[in-house]
């Protein structure tokens, strides 16, 4: 496809659909959000991308394999669970953790499952980014 | 304990680059790792031998039973050993064998991956935990002996052992189900008794025992081969010698054995006319005598332990089933170092001098000084020779004796035992002897020279200590045996243990025994083409109607009867598939009515329904129709997309953010996926009749319909508590209490906290797709002419398979 619309519009779109997609990452513990969204609205601007010029530019920007980052999200998912069985169990209880950040009065909560959510979101990208670079290469 | 699987998982996923990066070292880096591990668990011989053994546990998922239970007791303790220190030899071996070959990394993930998963197996005190791992080694065995999968052999090989324990380990798992439920009944625990250490007396008093037994005995039958499912494993000699060496005659081939000797305290009657012990008598000595006949007609190397390694497992099962648990121990402990060291040799002879076939090779003394030295000790062990002061011969007194003490069985068991003896013997000789001092029929394909120091040190170092077994047991064997021993027997043994070679010097009814088996064994020798011609008969007969072609037959008629079942259920039309969905769908529910006569009252409370509202059902209603009359597939996407956007809406309105983001999201990328998709399908064209179009608008109809009805009913009638007020507390609570989840976004937290695991198996599932659709992509790239070369990058991903 070569619309001079589309490819302006996905030049601005990308940046800020991708920083989006982090904001609602990591804003799913107390507001709607999370990383299955996160994951959807990442790749969706990949999408764009790909959509808009081609698949081999939008791999480049990604600069990641796609079943990598699949098996990076389902390894980080699954570590976050091993967290809590050094603690005692049980597997993927959830851990949190007080850290005190410089610039802020109250200390940042950072908890195992926020390493949980990166894994969704991570798989989530991968596998939905594998099923359209795949399918779109072949129409190249 | 866990602290050593972590660290042996950890190696697992770090092989490859250790073998990048260490090069010829790797051998020694890697090995080093199980060697510290070994010693550790030898430093526990003392603790370990005292009943009550070493526990660790971990809660793991509560809700179903399963806990991270360990337990190092004296039969664990003795397959730990073998496990790491048999195993740094063979990785030690391996570093040297496997040289060269351009997936080295792969190769040594797998084998400290099967590593760990056998090292688990020996330790778990939880049934199902235990049953995790003996799958893991199934699935490692078959990775490691298809490992050179560009070989047919190697390949059908793999599927063989896989089915085969695969399939027998399905039914073990049933039947560790019944049995823990079982002694639930019996200690009066309602969710049952998931430990094996906490298992009750007098299991064989309920009144599931004959199934728990045959259930059990599945799994552990076809892992240890017990005919008639021994075939597997001569099958399994497509792989490595290492790992021949290794999981196919030290480690993972006892797994059977070890299982059974651990439940043998629960399950046992107590006479040898019980269930348990009948069956484990029965298949032992059937397997004991078979394997060593079967084995006397081979003259391939590996086939020949093979065939002999059979034999030997159905010793150790036959013993256990005896009631001689320190004959069993002290056998289990000889064999591993004799039958390793044997098989090790032969990976050698093939390795240096490319031979494989013992018939043919022959003087190989000269070349190779120290293999053979090592060969002779492991074969004079392997043979029981009398008065060779080795462990073999020690074990073989105390099988001997045992045969004669069998009360009613004594004739036959020992007329079987004295004539698998004797063809142990003849095997010893061929394996130990022949190559090395035989006469040669010709010289060796390759230029035979000793091996590197690395492939020698394990099977000298085993051959040697089987001299220190039974010179100087208090070393130890006899403190190790006697734990073993001691914790399938289920208590301490009335006499201290005896191993030391010597003491069985005695004349003796079993030592003449012996030496008849002897005679026997180097009579076949010298008169073997007379034996084979004279055996040729069964051996045809074994090729019509044997095993190992049952087997064939059944994998024959599996295929057949899946591919007539796909062409009737499953033709390929969408069509077909929609409609017997959604009958079956109606089926169910029109069924369940019936059955219950529970018609839910459905709500009309439709005062909340407003413009905005009305709107929506409007443009739904109108796209669903539109969608219908659509020529052009692509207009039927955009227009399905629109219903689905205001559907979103729908549950913006109604409280469901979430919903409501995910749905615009997967709405967005289905309509993308779906464009992408449509590029592939032929021509729209409408090929149903009028009558059959009628019948699919009735029952595209009547389905919308009842789903409407149900979705009402569901909202006017409340038949639970919703669990809603508990998540909230448990998310937030008023007094934070240290166990709560943190967060204020509930559909969140339910998938990230409270019900993570399931969220981790969709992951897994979402995975499985991505990798399904790339391949089948990537598959049809390749028969248009592809290079394959492109695929092999990406094949390496499979993190998740060892975590």
């Amino acid at each position: 496809m070569n619309s001079l619309v589309l490819q302006t519009a996905s030049r601005f779109l990308l940046p800020l659909l991708l920083l989006l997609s982090v904001v609602i990452l990591l804003r799913g513990h107390n507001t709607p959000g999370g990383g299955f969204v996160g994951g959807l609205l990442a790749a969706s601007a990949f999408a764009l991308q790909a959509m808009a010029f081609d698949v081999e530019s939008a791999r480049r920007m990604l600069r990641v394999n796609l079943l990598a980052m699949v098996g990076l999200g389902l390894t980080l998912a699954l570590v976050s669970g091993f967290f809590s069985l050094s603690a005692g169990g049980p597997l993927l209880k959830g851990l949190w953790f007080e850290v005190p950040v410089l610039g802020f009065d109250d200390p940042i909560k950072i908890g195992t499952p926020v390493l949980f959510d990166i894994g969704v979101y991570l798989t989530v990208l991968g596998v939905v980014l594998t099923m359209i670079f795949t399918l779109q290469e072949v129409v190249e | 304990m866990m602290l050593s699987l972590a660290i042996l998982a950890l190696l697992s996923v770090a092989a490859p680059w250790v073998c990048r990066y260490a090069g010829p070292a790797r051998g020694v880096v890697l090995a080093a790792f199980p060697l510290g591990i070994g010693a550790w668990f030898a430093s526990k011989i003392p603790a370990a031998a005292d009943g009550e053994g070493i526990v660790e546990s971990v809660a793991w998922l509560p809700e179903l039973g399963l806990e991270l239970s360990f337990r190092l007791d004296g039969l664990s303790l003795l397959f730990a050993l073998m496990v790491t220190l048999i195993g740094a030899g063979v990785l030690l071996y391996a570093g040297a064998y496997m040289k060269g070959h351009h997936q080295i990394g792969r190769f040594f993930c797998y084998l400290i991956g099967f590593m760990t998963s056998m090292l688990g197996l020996v330790l778990a005190d939880n049934l199902i935990l235990l049953f995790i791992f003996w799958e893991l080694t199934s699935i490692t065995s078959y990775l490691l002996i298809g490992f050179n999968h560009d070989k047919k052999e190697s390949r059908a090989g793999a599927l063989q052992a896989l089915m085969v324990t695969g399939l027998g380990g399905l039914a073990m798992l049933a039947g560790l189900v019944v049995l823990a439920f079982a002694a639930g009944d019996l200690a009066g625990v309602a969710g049952g008794v998931w430990n094996m250490s906490e298992l009750p007396e007098g299991l064989s008093g309920h009144a599931h025992y004959p199934w728990i037994v045959a259930l059990v005995l599945a799994g552990c039958l076809t892992k240890s081969a017990q005919f008639p499912f021994h075939f597997w494993l001569p099958s399994a000699m497509a792989a490595p010698s290492p790992v021949s060496a290794y999981l196919h005659s030290s480690t993972m081939v006892k797994a059977g054995v070890y299982l059974i000797a651990r439940l043998h305290p629960n399950l046992a009657t107590g006479t040898a006319e019980g269930l348990w012990e009948g069956l484990l008598i029965g298949f032992g000595a059937t397997t004991m005598f078979v394997g060593a006949y079967l084995a006397t007609r081979q003259t391939l190397y590996k086939r020949l332990l093979a065939y002999s390694t059979v034999s030997s497992l159905g010793v150790m099962v036959m013993l256990i089933g005896m009631g001689h648990p320190d004959a069993a121990a002290a056998y289990i402990l000889a064999h591993a170092m004799f039958k390793g060291c044997l098989f090790l040799v032969a990976g050698i002879v093939d390795h240096e001098a490319g031979e494989k076939d013992v018939a043919e090779i022959g003087r190989l003394f000269r070349a190779m000084p120290a293999t053979a030295l090592a060969a002779v000790l492991a074969g004079i062990s392997m043979a029981g020779v009398p008065l060779a002061p080795l462990a073999g011969f020690v074990a073989k007194e105390k099988m001997i004796k045992a045969g004669l003490d069998a009360g009613p069985l004594t004739a036959l068991l020992t007329a079987l035992i004295i004539a698998a003896g004797s063809f142990t013997v003849f095997i010893a000789i061929m394996t130990g002897f022949k190559p090395f001092f035989g006469k040669a029929s010709r010289e060796p394909k390759k230029h035979a020279h000793e091996a590197p120091w690395p492939m020698l040190a394990a099977p000298v170092i085993l051959a040697v200590l089987g001299i220190v077994y039974a010179l100087v047991p208090a070393l130890f064997a006899t403190p190790v045996v006697t734990a073993a021993g001691e914790a399938i027997k289920g208590g301490p043994f009335e006499a201290a243990l005896r191993l030391d070679a010597f003491y069985y010097y005695e004349i003796s009814l079993a030592l003449g025994l012996s030496l008849l088996a002897t005679l026997i064994g180097v009579g076949i020798y010298f008169g073997r083409g007379l034996w084979v011609k004279a055996t040729s008969p069964f051996a045809k007969l074994d090729g019509v109607v044997g095993p190992a072609k049952m087997y064939d037959y059944a994998m024959l008629g599996l295929t057949k009867g899946s591919w007539a079942q796909t062409r009737v259920l499953q033709n390929g039309s969408l069509q077909v598939y929609i409609k017997m969905t959604l009958v079956a769908i109606l089926g169910m529910f029109a069924w369940a009515i019936w059955r219950t006569g529970f018609l839910p009252s459905v709500g009309t409370n439709f005062e909340r329904t407003g413009l905005l509202e009305w709107v929506l059902i409007i443009s739904i209603a109108v796209s669903a129709i539109v969608a219908t009359r659509l020529g052009s597939r692509l207009a039927t996407v955009a227009v399905l997309g629109v219903i689905g956007y205001a559907v979103a809406v729908v549950f913006a309105l109604y409280g469901g953010p979430d919903a409501a983001m995910t749905q615009f999201a997967v709405e967005t990328l289905i309509v993308v996926i779906f464009v992408l998709v449509v590029y592939h399908l032929p021509r729209f064209a409408v090929y149903s009749g009028l009558a059959v179009r009628v019948m699919d608008l009735l029952l595209a109809a009547t389905f919308g319909g009842v789903m409407a009805c149900l979705v009402l009913a569901a909202g006017s009638q409340e038949l639970f508590a919703p669990i809603s007020a508990y998540f909230n507390e448990a998310a937030m609570p008023e007094t934070p209490d240290g166990q709560s989840a943190y967060g204020r976004n509930l559909v969140n937290i339910i998938l990230v906290d409270f019900r993570s695991v399931d969220t981790l198996g969709e992951l897994v599932v979402l995975g499985i797709a991505a990798i399904g659709v790339y391949t089948l992509m990537k598959l049809r790239d390749d028969q248009e002419g592809t290079p394959v070369a492109e695929r092999e990058g990406d094949e390496d991903q499979s993190e998740e398979g060892d975590a």
